[in-house]
């Protein structure tokens, strides 16, 4: 199919590297003059120079005949518009856009575009696991969302050792994300007994960091 | 309710001001409201305007510069993109009675205003004025 992408940022590029290597024919169109030139030494003629929210510029790569058109640009402004005309005004039939706010996802909605792509939204799917957690290492805060993610390391003497995570008490608004032991991670089930020595990722919501730490009892580092 | 109070924004914000029309202003950019000012006595609220920072796709900032009781909408940023989507929401979202987008480049002002978007393209007014006088031009060379 022919796939024509908007944008030729990580996720531009990356996604034209993949669809070409499934033998898609694939345009890139991207407006930075400096961007273009560094991704045209690997592109070559798949990659375009111009403002991809113009009509002449997408009548240039071929709109038209396109089967998909991706809109990938870091403006949310110019991935709805570029979605739109390709859709109403070309009549392709399937369009992809990213939102980069997810607080815009409504205007994508209202312009009639989906499915629209959020990694801030992606992530929290991720997250939306159920699981439970515990030694604290604060690593990502997500002030939009009103959520932070920190890493606890089950102590010696950590009193949920050897318990299973569907017997743990978590304050609500605490959830386990993923399990670290012995250098290798997953996603803990219900049935997973923790170990002390295991490095734990929980989400939850602003303030709740010392509720949790004391939950999990002193860390390793404490300890030793 | 006129968003992106640049030259063209704030000099209709005056103008519609002193012909008895309440008007609001919301802009990104803190210093449009000294260019509000240019040329009056008072300040922009003594004579009776509104003003208000914010960015147009921040839903709050749209209520809170008045949106949902405009009876127009002019979307005149310096940006082609904004203006149509911002004219879109207040449009399908806002239901404003009377919405005009500022679209600088004429192919999309001209799609736009098929699919039923008030546009106004001044880059299309300078082309036409300007084949206008140059034809003239031409016109009296070849007379000559």
């Amino acid at each position: 199919m022919y796939v024509l992408i908007v944008g030729a940022g990580k996720v531009g590029w990356n996604l034209a590297r993949e669809l070409l290597d499934k033998r898609h024919e694939v345009t890139v169109i991207e407006n930075d003059r400096d961007r273009y030139l560094t991704v045209e030494q690997e592109l070559e003629h798949n990659v375009q120079y111009g403002d991809g929210s113009e009509l002449w510029v997408l009548d240039r790569a071929g709109v038209s005949r396109a089967d998909l058109v991706i809109a990938v640009t870091g403006d949310d402004e110019d991935n709805m518009l570029i979605c739109q005309v390709s859709k109403e005004k070309y009549k392709v039939d399937q369009v992809i856009a990213r939102v980069n706010n997810p607080r815009n996802k409504q205007w994508f909605e209202l312009l009639g575009i989906a499915p629209v792509v959020s990694a801030t939204d992606l992530i929290l799917r991720l997250i939306e696991h159920e699981v439970p957690k515990y030694g604290l290492v604060h690593l990502l805060d997500l002030p939009r969302e009103r959520l932070e993610i920190i890493e606890l390391l089950l102590g010696e003497d950590s009193p949920v050792a050897g318990r299973r995570v569907a017997d743990l008490e978590l304050p609500d608004g605490s959830l386990l994300i993923s399990v670290l032991r012995d250098g290798t991670g997953f996603v803990p089930s219900p049935d997973t007994v923790l170990e002390s020595g295991d490095e734990v990722l929980a989400v939850l919501d602003p303030g709740m960091e010392d509720e949790l730490k004391a939950y999990f009892g002193p860390d390793g580092s404490e300890s030793g | 309710m006129i968003v992106g109070a640049g030259r063209v924004g704030s000099s209709l914000a005056r103008s519609m001001l002193r012909d008895g029309h309440a008007v609001s202003c919301l802009d990104e950019d803190p210093e449009a409201h000294a260019r509000l000012e240019i040329g009056l006595e008072k300040s922009w609220e003594d004579v009776g305007g509104q003003f208000t920072v914010g960015t147009a796709l921040e839903i709050e900032a749209l209520q809170e510069a008045g949106i949902e009781r405009a009876d127009a909408f002019v979307a005149s940023t310096d940006g082609d993109n904004t203006n149509i989507v911002i004219a879109q929401i207040a449009m399908g979202r806002f239901e404003v009675p009377t919405v005009i987008a500022r679209i600088l480049d004429p192919y999309r002002a001209e799609w736009y205003e098929q699919q039923g978007l008030h546009t106004i393209c001044p880059t299309r007014v300078a082309i036409e004025m300007l084949e206008t006088e140059v034809k003239e031009a031409a016109a009296k060379v070849a007379a000559q």
